[in-house]
C-alpha cells in the first residue's frame, strides 16, 4: 500500500510538472500529459483509500492523515470532474501542485494513533464526511478559480499584457466556473450538515451541541449563503466575487484544520495524530 | 532654394494626452494651414492631423526660422505651452522628411501598421490644402508621389493583409472579457471610419443587436441602417447604458461624452454585467476614470496597441519590403527634385554663352563692315555650333542622373564657373 502511495506522490508531481510546462510553452500536449497524469494518478488514489479501508476495517477519516488523503482525493476528484465539465484546462496549474502538496503532508504526519471509534463503522458517519470533503473540494476550486480571475483581471485592467494575459481564459469562464463550484460546493455542504445534524440526533439526542466545528461549519454555511444571495439578488460577480471565493476558502481551512488544533470538540479524532 | 520640411509628432513620441490637446478638426486644419502661410517663412503647406499624428509638410528657404514658426503657430491656434509639447516634436529636412511622408501614407508609421484609413485622411487633408491653393508644384508633385506609393505597397507586399487593426484587438480583448461576443449587444457613439470597421468586425464575430448614438440623429439613422441596427438620440446614451456590453465611440467632440456617474447609475440595473469600452476617438470620449469601476473596462487608443503589439512579426517582415519600395521612390523624388534645379541651370548656361556670342559676333560683323548675306549666314552658323559644343559636355554633366549623388553641389559649381547665380533668386 505504502508503494501505491508513494506511487500516487510521484505521479501528482508528474503531473504538476505537465501543467507547469503548459503554462510556460503553451502547448497543449503538456496540458494533455498533465490531465492523464492526475487522472491515473487520481486511480492510484482511490486504491491507496480502498486498500486503507480494507486493512482497518474503518472508513476513512478518523485521523489526520487520513483526514488529508481524503481531502486531496476530494479535491482532485473535483478538478477532474470541474475540468472535464467547463474545460477550463488552466486550472490544472492550481490542482496538480495542491493535490500534491496534501499528499506530501498527509504521508509525513504521525499515523500511530489508532482511535477505536465506532462512529466510523457507520455508513452515516462516511457518507458525511465524504459530502462535507467534496464541497470543501468544489470551493477550493472556487478559490482557485477566484485566483485566476483577479490575475487576469488585473492584466486587463492595467493593460499590461503580461505573462497571463494570454494564458488565462476568459474573465466570464472564470466567473462563471468560480460561481458554479460555489453553487455545488454549498449545495454538497448543505447536504453533509444536514446529515451531520440527523446522526447527531440519533446519537448525542440533538442536533446541534455548539460543537467548534459545528459552529464553524455553520460560519462557512452563512459566508456562502450570504455569497450567493449576493450574486442572485444584486449580481456580486467578478472582482468581488472572486475575493469572497478566496476568504470563504481559508475559513474552511481554519474549519477543517484550525479549529481541531486550537479548540477541542468531538470532531476531535479527525485531526487526531 | 525652397527646402521641403516635416514637422510634427504622433503616437510614437507623444502620449494621447498630448495628442488630444493638438489635434485639429478638419475646419481647424484649414484655418491653420492659412494662418502658416501668411508667415513669411513658409512657402507651401498642408497640415495633417488624424487621432495618432499632427504633422506639417511645408517648403521654406530657411528651415530654421520654419520650424520656430510651426512651433509658435501651435502654441498660438492651440493654446498649449511650448515646453509641453516640444519634447514630442519630431523635425525631417529634405530627403528624410519625404521618406518619413511616404511611410506614413503607407502606413508603415502608423500605431497599427497597414491599417487603411490613414491614406484616406491624407487625401482629404490634401484635397482641402488644393482647394486653398496651399500647396505648389513642389508638395503638390510629392504627396501624388505619396499616394502612388502608398498604393504599391499595399499591392505588393503583405502589409494590409491580416486585417489586423485596433478593431482585431478590440475583439481579441472582448473575447478576453467576455468569452465569446455571440449576442453581446454593441452601441457605436458617434461615426467614423475606424470605428465602422471595429463594428463589422464584432458584427462577424456574431455580436447581438447594434445600437447607433450620432449627434445628428439622420447619420446616426443612416449608419444603424447599413448595419440593421437601431438609432438613438445623443441624449439616450446613459439609460442604453444598461442594455449594453460593448460600447465603440469615436465622436469628434472636445469633452468627454460618457463620465464616471452615467455607469455607476447604471451597474446595478445591469447587476454588474461587465461593461467593455472601446473609446477610439482623440479626444477621448470616455472618462478614463471609468476603468477604476469594477467590472468595468475602458481601453482608449493607445491602450489597444499594446494589444496590437503581439501580431507584428510577420508584418515587420514585409515592412522591410515596404521599406525598399519606399526607398526607391525617395530617389526618384530626388532626382526629380534636382532636375527642377537643373534645368534652369542649363537653360541660363546656355543663355549666358548665347549672350556673350552674340555680342561679340555684333562687334566683328561691324568691324567686317559690309559683308553678303551667306557671308553673315555663316558667321551665325559658326555662332550656333560653337556654342552647342561648348554646351555639350557641361549639360550633359549637369543632366547625369547620379543616383545617390547630392546634385546641389555640381549645380553650384557650375553657376560659380560661369557666373549664374546673380541671376537667380
Amino acid at each position: 500500500m505504502d508503494i501505491i502511495q508513494l506511487i500516487t506522490i510521484f505521479l501528482y508531481i508528474l503531473s504538476t510538472s505537465g501543467y507547469v510546462a503548459y503554462l510556460f510553452f503553451q502547448q497543449g500536449v503538456w496540458q494533455k500529459t498533465g490531465y492523464g497524469l492526475l487522472f491515473v494518478a487520481f486511480l492510484c488514489h482511490t486504491a491507496v483509500i480502498l486498500f486503507s479501508s480494507f486493512e482497518t476495517g474503518l472508513f476513512p477519516g478518523w485521523n489526520l492523515y487520513q483526514s488529508l488523503v481524503l481531502a486531496g482525493w476530494a479535491f482532485s476528484g473535483m478538478f477532474l470532474f470541474v475540468r472535464h465539465k467547463f474545460n477550463l484546462k488552466v486550472l490544472g496549474i492550481y490542482a496538480a501542485p495542491l493535490t500534491a502538496a496534501i499528499m506530501i503532508i498527509a504521508v509525513n504526519v504521525p499515523t500511530d494513533t489508532v482511535s477505536d471509534n465506532q462512529f466510523f463503522k457507520s455508513i452515516w458517519v462516511f457518507f458525511h464526511v465524504l459530502v462535507m470533503f467534496l464541497g470543501n473540494g468544489a470551493l477550493a476550486l472556487a478559490c482557485g478559480a477566484g485566483f485566476l480571475y483577479l490575475l487576469q483581471e488585473r492584466a486587463i485592467k492595467t493593460k499590461t499584457r503580461g505573462f497571463f494575459f494570454t494564458r488565462l481564459p476568459s474573465l466570464e469562464l472564470l466567473d462563471s466556473v468560480g460561481y458554479r463550484c460555489i453553487v455545488s460546493g454549498f449545495t454538497m455542504l448543505t447536504i453533509g450538515l444536514v446529515v451531520g445534524f440527523l446522526y447527531a440526533k440519533v446519537v448525542w439526542g440533538r442536533f446541534w451541541s455548539w460543537d467548534p466545528k459545528e459552529v464553524w461549519a455553520g460560519i462557512v454555511w452563512l459566508f456562502y449563503a450570504a455569497l450567493l444571495h449576493e450574486r442572485l439578488a444584486v449580481g456580486w460577480r467578478g472582482r468581488k466575487s472572486a475575493i469572497m471565493a478566496i476568504i470563504g476558502f481559508a475559513v474552511i481551512l481554519f474549519t477543517f484544520l484550525g479549529v481541531n488544533f486550537f479548540l477541542e470538540g468531538h470532531h476531535g479524532g479527525f485531526t487526531r495524530w | 532654394m525652397q527646402n521641403i520640411l516635416l514637422i510634427g509628432l504622433n503616437h510614437k513620441t507623444a502620449p494621447v494626452e498630448i495628442r488630444e490637446c493638438l489635434a485639429f478638426s478638419e475646419e481647424e486644419a484649414l484655418g491653420g494651414a492659412e494662418v502658416l502661410l501668411e508667415n513669411d517663412a513658409v512657402g507651401e503647406v498642408v497640415l495633417f492631423s488624424t487621432c495618432n499624428r499632427v504633422e506639417v509638410l511645408l517648403t521654406a528657404s530657411d528651415p530654421d526660422r520654419a520650424v520656430n514658426a510651426v512651433k509658435e503657430f501651435l502654441v498660438d491656434f492651440k493654446q498649449v505651452p511650448r515646453d509641453r509639447f516640444e519634447g514630442a516634436i519630431y523635425v525631417y529636412h529634405g530627403d528624410d522628411a519625404v521618406r518619413h511622408l511616404f511611410c506614413v501614407a503607407a502606413s508603415l508609421d502608423s500605431m497599427v501598421v497597414g491599417e487603411p484609413q490613414i491614406l484616406g485622411q491624407m487625401k482629404t487633408s490634401y484635397a482641402a490644402a488644393v482647394a486653398r491653393k496651399s500647396t505648389g508644384a513642389k508638395l503638390n508633385r510629392l504627396l501624388h508621389r505619396a499616394f502612388f506609393i502608398a498604393k504599391r505597397v499595399r499591392s505588393e507586399t503583405g502589409i494590409g493583409d491580416h486585417a489586423v487593426s485596433i478593431s482585431y484587438a478590440a475583439v481579441e480583448l472582448g473575447r478576453k472579457i467576455f468569452g465569446n461576443l455571440e449576442g453581446k449587444k454593441v452601441l457605436l457613439v458617434g461615426a467614423g471610419e475606424m470605428a465602422e470597421l471595429a463594428v463589422e468586425h464584432l458584427i462577424r464575430n456574431r455580436s447581438g443587436d447594434l445600437l447607433v448614438a450620432n449627434r445628428t440623429f439622420e447619420r446616426g439613422v443612416e449608419l444603424a441602417k447599413r448595419f440593421r441596427g437601431e438609432a438613438l438620440r445623443f441624449e439616450e446614451i446613459p439609460e442604453a447604458l444598461a442594455h449594453v456590453d460593448i460600447i465603440i465611440s469615436s465622436t469628434g467632440s472636445p469633452d468627454f461624452v460618457i463620465v464616471p456617474s452615467h455607469v455607476k447609475s447604471v451597474m446595478r440595473s445591469r447587476r454588474n454585467r461587465p461593461l467593455f469600452f472601446i473609446d477610439i476617438a482623440v479626444p477621448r470620449d470616455i472618462d478614463p476614470k471609468i476603468n477604476r469601476i469594477s467590472n468595468v473596462y475602458v481601453y482608449d487608443i493607445d491602450d489597444l496597441k499594446g494589444v496590437v503589439d503581439g501580431n507584428m512579426e510577420d508584418r515587420k517582415r514585409e515592412a522591410v519590403k515596404a521599406m525598399r519600395l519606399i526607398d526607391e521612390a525617395v530617389i526618384q523624388f530626388r532626382s526629380w527634385l534636382d532636375s527642377l534645379e537643373v534645368v534652369p541651370t542649363i537653360v541660363a548656361l546656355r543663355n549666358r554663352i548665347d549672350a556673350i556670342a552674340d555680342r561679340e559676333l555684333r562687334r566683328t560683323i561691324q568691324q567686317l563692315g559690309e559683308l553678303t548675306d551667306s557671308q553673315q549666314a555663316a558667321l551665325l552658323r559658326m555662332k550656333t555650333a560653337l556654342t552647342n559644343k561648348l554646351l555639350h559636355y557641361p549639360t550633359l554633366f549637369l543632366k547625369r542622373s547620379g543616383c545617390n549623388a547630392d546634385r546641389t553641389g555640381d549645380i553650384d559649381t557650375v553657376q560659380k564657373l560661369f557666373h549664374l547665380d546673380e541671376d537667380r533668386d
